[in-house]
């Protein structure tokens, strides 16, 4: 049962491992696509190195839901509309959406996700210790 | 020039790793640019030799059904360059396999000595904004049999590997 700061170790090690940047610009406030320089193709590598690290699986969406974000019952205009919202929200809570939701563009969601929230994410999966 | 980067499977483990040779020719146009007068390998088409091996791994184990690109090399490391009449080993181990890609590791030998080792990941393209008409399931097919990947093929029990059937070949692909 892994505690926080382990868990914060194992993302740090598959981010520096995916996305090439040093241990020191992973920081819990960085954003994987801004700070971090992360690209889709990326994400599927985290996937992967999160799966392996941590002995669990994460299906297609569960970390990232392309389908709401590209379905037109959640995005009008290339916004996300308030039924959108709910849904991301129930789908992501370990991410924070507030910011997002002050202006829901579409393209500014890959931006959205920071450490921080991917350990939060890994804490849904595993035992937490600590 | 046909786009093949790898001359024979040794080994097709399916599921779970394979081995191809690679053998490099001064017939082969491209070390006569690369560099004039010094002809070496262009580790880029290691890699692609690489992924060839790995590729074609994956896509047995998705039983042609998914196209698979290769899509991200995460690290690479060569050791020394390639030159003509070099025989190499290619060796690719798949480490997962998802429904969206899978994550290969590979080395390169010439003979006892490593070359290059790397991670490959690959894409699985089948959704509704990716090309689904890359890559026809024959045209595997035609690769596999050309490399003989048929010959030393073995299943995941064990068998000897099986070409898909023609009703596999036909199936139409799930979206």
């Amino acid at each position: 049962m892994p505690t926080k700061e382990e868990i914060f170790q194992k993302v740090q090690t598959a981010l520096v491992d995916a996305l090439g940047v040093d241990e020191e610009e992973v920081t819990p406030e960085a954003t994987l696509v801004g700070d971090l320089g992360a690209e889709s193709i990326d994400f599927l590598d985290i996937v992967f190195r999160l799966e392996k690290a941590f002995e669990i699986k994460i299906p297609r969406g569960e970390l990232f839901p392309e389908d709401v974000l590209t379905n037109s019952t959640y995005v009008e205009d290339g916004k996300v509309t308030e039924a959108g919202l709910a849904e991301l929200r129930k789908r992501m809570p370990f991410a924070n959406l507030d910011e997002f939701a002050r202006n829901p563009n579409v393209q500014d969601f890959a931006n959205l996700l920071t450490v921080a929230d991917m350990c939060r994410f890994v804490e849904t999966k595993v035992d937490v210790s600590g | 020039m046909r786009w093949y980067w790898i001359d024979r499977f040794i080994a097709f483990e399916s599921g779970r790793y394979a081995k191809a040779i690679k053998n490099v020719s001064l017939a082969e146009d491209y070390l006569h640019d690369h560099f004039p007068g010094y002809p070496v390998m262009p580790n880029t088409l290691v890699i692609e030799g690489l992924a060839q091996t790995g590729g074609l791994l994956v896509c047995e184990h998705t039983r042609f059904r998914e196209k698979v690109v290769l899509a991200k090399v995460p690290k690479v490391s060569f050791y020394f360059p390639v030159l003509p009449g070099d025989t190499l080993l290619y060796t690719a181990t798949i480490d997962d396999v998802r429904e969206d890609g899978a994550m290969v590791t590979a080395t390169c030998h010439r003979g006892s000595e490593l070359q290059a080792e790397t991670e490959i990941v690959f894409a699985h393209l089948n959704g509704e904004h990716q090309a689904r008409k890359l890559f026809e399931m024959s045209d595997y097919l035609k690769m596999m049999r050309m490399l003989r990947a048929y010959e030393v093929g073995r299943a995941a029990d064990g068998s000897p590997l099986r070409e898909p059937s023609e009703a596999d070949c036909l199936a139409v692909p799930k979206t």
